[in-house]
Formats: C-alpha cells, sequence, structure tokens
C-alpha cells in the first residue's frame, strides 16, 4: 500500500478486465489498460476497505484445486439427486458448524466456496457465537458435513487470512 | 447458420462443450419443479450456474479462439461474474426465506445455527 | 459431415434445452407456492436466457453477443437482490 498505488491487487485485476475486454493487445490498449488500473482504484480510498492480507499462495493454489474438484464432484452428485438415479432414502436438512474462523474476508470465501457447490447453502452465521447454519441436500453420508467442511475448507482458509 | 472454417475435430470439441453444459443447466431447471421444499430447490440452479455455466463458457472460449486464430478469454469474465454473484444472490435468498418462515413459524423453518 | 453442419445442429439442439429449462423455470414463477420460489425461479429464468445468448453467440459466430449476455447477467443479479431484499423486508430501500 503506498500512496502512488493503493490497491496493486485491484490495479492489476482492472488492466486485465480492460485487455480482455479490447482484445487483441495493442500498444493503445495497454496503455488504457494501464491508466485504469492506475486511476481507478484510487476511487477506493474514499471507502477505506480493510486490508486484504492473503497469505501462503501455494495454500491459495492448493484450496482452489480442492474446490474445483468439488464442485464438478457435487455437480454430479446433485444431478443423480435430481435425476433420481439413488437408491434408498434421501435425508435432507440443516447442519449446524462451530467455525474458527473470523477474518470477514475469510468467511466471505468460505461463503462463496459453500454456496457455489451445489447441494450445499449457507444460511445463517452468527458473529457473536462463530456458528454457521447449513442446508445439506443430500445428508445421507451422515455426519461427517462438519469435519469435511473445516478439513477441506476452513483450515486453508485460516492459513491464508492469518 | 454459421458460415466459419474452424477443422471438424474443433467443432465437434465445441458441440459437445455447449451440450454437456445445456444439459447440467436442464437437469438444475428440472430440480427446480421436482424437488419438494423451497430449501432443496434452492439448490438445483447452481447446476446451470457452476458447471453448466462453465462448459459453455468454455465452448465459447474454443470457438471464437479457433475462429479469430488467437486466445480469446473475455467469456471467462462472464465466468468470474457469475462465479462471484449467484452465491450473493441465493444466500440473501435463502435469509429472506429463513426470516419469513421464522416470523410466520413454519414447521419447515431453519433451527438456530 | 461438414463443420458447420454438426455447429448448427448441435448448438442448435443445446439452445433447445435451455429454452426448456427457461420454460421448466418460468413453470415455477408462474406456480410458486412462496414468494420466495417465485423470485428463484425467475432468477433460473434469468441465468437460462443468459446462456441461450451465448449459445446463440456461438451458432451465428457472433462476438456482440458476449455484451447481450453480460448485460442479462448484471440485470439478472440485480433483480433477483432486489426482490430478495424486498422480500426480507418489505422496503426494497431502508
Amino acid at each position: 500500500m503506498s500512496r502512488l498505488l493503493p490497491h496493486p491487487l485491484l490495479s492489476l485485476a482492472l488492466a486485465v478486465m480492460w485487455l480482455l475486454l479490447n482484445a487483441p493487445v495493442t500498444p493503445a490498449t495497454l496503455l488504457l489498460a494501464g491508466l485504469v488500473g492506475w486511476l481507478v482504484p484510487f476511487v477506493m480510498l474514499a471507502l477505506r476497505p480493510d486490508a486484504v492480507r492473503a497469505r501462503a499462495p501455494g495454500v491459495i493454489l492448493r484450496l482452489a484445486g480442492t474446490v474445483l474438484v468439488d464442485v464438478v464432484r457435487s455437480n454430479i452428485d446433485v444431478a443423480k439427486v435430481i435425476l433420481g438415479l439413488n437408491r434408498g432414502e434421501r435425508r435432507t436438512g440443516f447442519v449446524s458448524i462451530p467455525l474458527d474462523l473470523r477474518d470477514p474476508y475469510g468467511l466471505t470465501v468460505l461463503s462463496i466456496i459453500i454456496t457455489g457447490a451445489p447441494g450445499t447453502l449457507w444460511v445463517q452465521y452468527e458473529s457473536a457465537t462463530g456458528r454457521l447454519l447449513l442446508h445439506v441436500l443430500d445428508l445421507t453420508d451422515g455426519d461427517d458435513w462438519v469435519r469435511r467442511i473445516k478439513d477441506r475448507y476452513e483450515r486453508p482458509l485460516l492459513e491464508i487470512f492469518r | 447458420m454459421t458460415d466459419t472454417d474452424i477443422p471438424l475435430w474443433a467443432a465437434c470439441l465445441v458441440v459437445a462443450l455447449a451440450l454437456g453444459g445445456a444439459g447440467f443447466s436442464l437437469i438444475g431447471a428440472i430440480g427446480l419443479i421436482r424437488l419438494r421444499t423451497f430449501y432443496e430447490r434452492v439448490h438445483a440452479p447452481t447446476l446451470g450456474a457452476t458447471l453448466g455455466m462453465a462448459l459453455i463458457v468454455a465452448a465459447s472460449v474454443v470457438f471464437f479462439s479457433m475462429d479469430e486464430g488467437r486466445l480469446v478469454l473475455r467469456d471467462l469474465l462472464i465466468g468470474l461474474f457469475l462465479t462471484v454473484t449467484t452465491p450473493v444472490t441465493l444466500i440473501l435468498l435463502g435469509r429472506a426465506a429463513t426470516y419469513r418462515d421464522r416470523t410466520e413459524g413454519n414447521a419447515d423453518a431453519p433451527p438456530d445455527p | 459431415m461438414s463443420a458447420p453442419l454438426i455447429l448448427a445442429y448441435g448448438l442448435g439442439l443445446a439452445q433447445a434445452m435451455l429454452v426448456l429449462a427457461m420454460a421448466l423455470a418460468a413453470w415455477r414463477v408462474l406456480r410458486g407456492p412462496r414468494a420466495q420460489d417465485r423470485v428463484l425461479g425467475l432468477d433460473t429464468v434469468y441465468l437460462n436466457g443468459m446462456l441461450t445468448i451465448m449459445v446463440h453467440g456461438l451458432r451465428t459466430g457472433d462476438g456482440l453477443s458476449f455484451e447481450a449476455a453480460l448485460v442479462i447477467a448484471l440485470l439478472g443479479f440485480a433483480a433477483t437482490l432486489a426482490l430478495a431484499k424486498f422480500l426480507m423486508q418489505g422496503e426494497v430501500i431502508q
């Protein structure tokens, strides 16, 4: 965070977005992308957001891989449920999970992961107690949902947003 | 009618990706009809918003990259946008349903966390 | 079979599937039973409409459909958020 470049990550994201929208890359679009990426983040100064401190790029990549695999798998699972391909009784219901994660950005990423994967919905988070209420479409697997969320997503997020 | 000169294998790949994406979206919409309660149904459109959207975006990237002879990645922006916005709408909709069910004292209202 | 023919038939079939998905979601909008079901159905109509436009762009080889799809995605997001907020409080702006 310097005064010349208040939000470097946002600047990079904006410049890349500009280049994607205005491909193919020419010197003119490159110059404009640089200008957009440099000037627009100054708007954010008026909003004074808390600084994002994401660490451990290796963990971020591993988490992204886990999420990608899980999203594809749960897509297929939910498709099976909808088409009625599963034998036996299906239970559906709410699961309550005690979270150790307190960082607002970490919780944001966790909510996007959980809701983005079909079959699980983030219903309510109580910031006073740190308890999270989930709705799960297919509860038949038993009570390992708590461990699944905590092991697969919360632990990497705790490392990233320390 | 398309008048492109993309190779046959690319056309087959594009069609396979688009049909897969459309299939997942359709299954999601069927789920919207078949599942019984609101909290079950809310999971269904996520199918189209994740894998369905991703496959169609991939088809689009392959097609326009082959068609224009360079890497065209701008459709990934739609994917990024949907990935960030779909959870927001679904969480807020879930919260609204929770609030309504709780104030009315319905039997299938979510319990306290 | 030639590449344009495969594209025309295959993408046409994909479009038909997406339109069917839109029709099913629209049925949920009409049927309800609660307001949140209707909003969920409307969100699905928006989503599948956006995907239909993207596949249409593939079929015609027209890059401009991208902009249309992006606008629909934005409108769908804003509309669903406003409706969900309305369901929660009864007022959109408070």
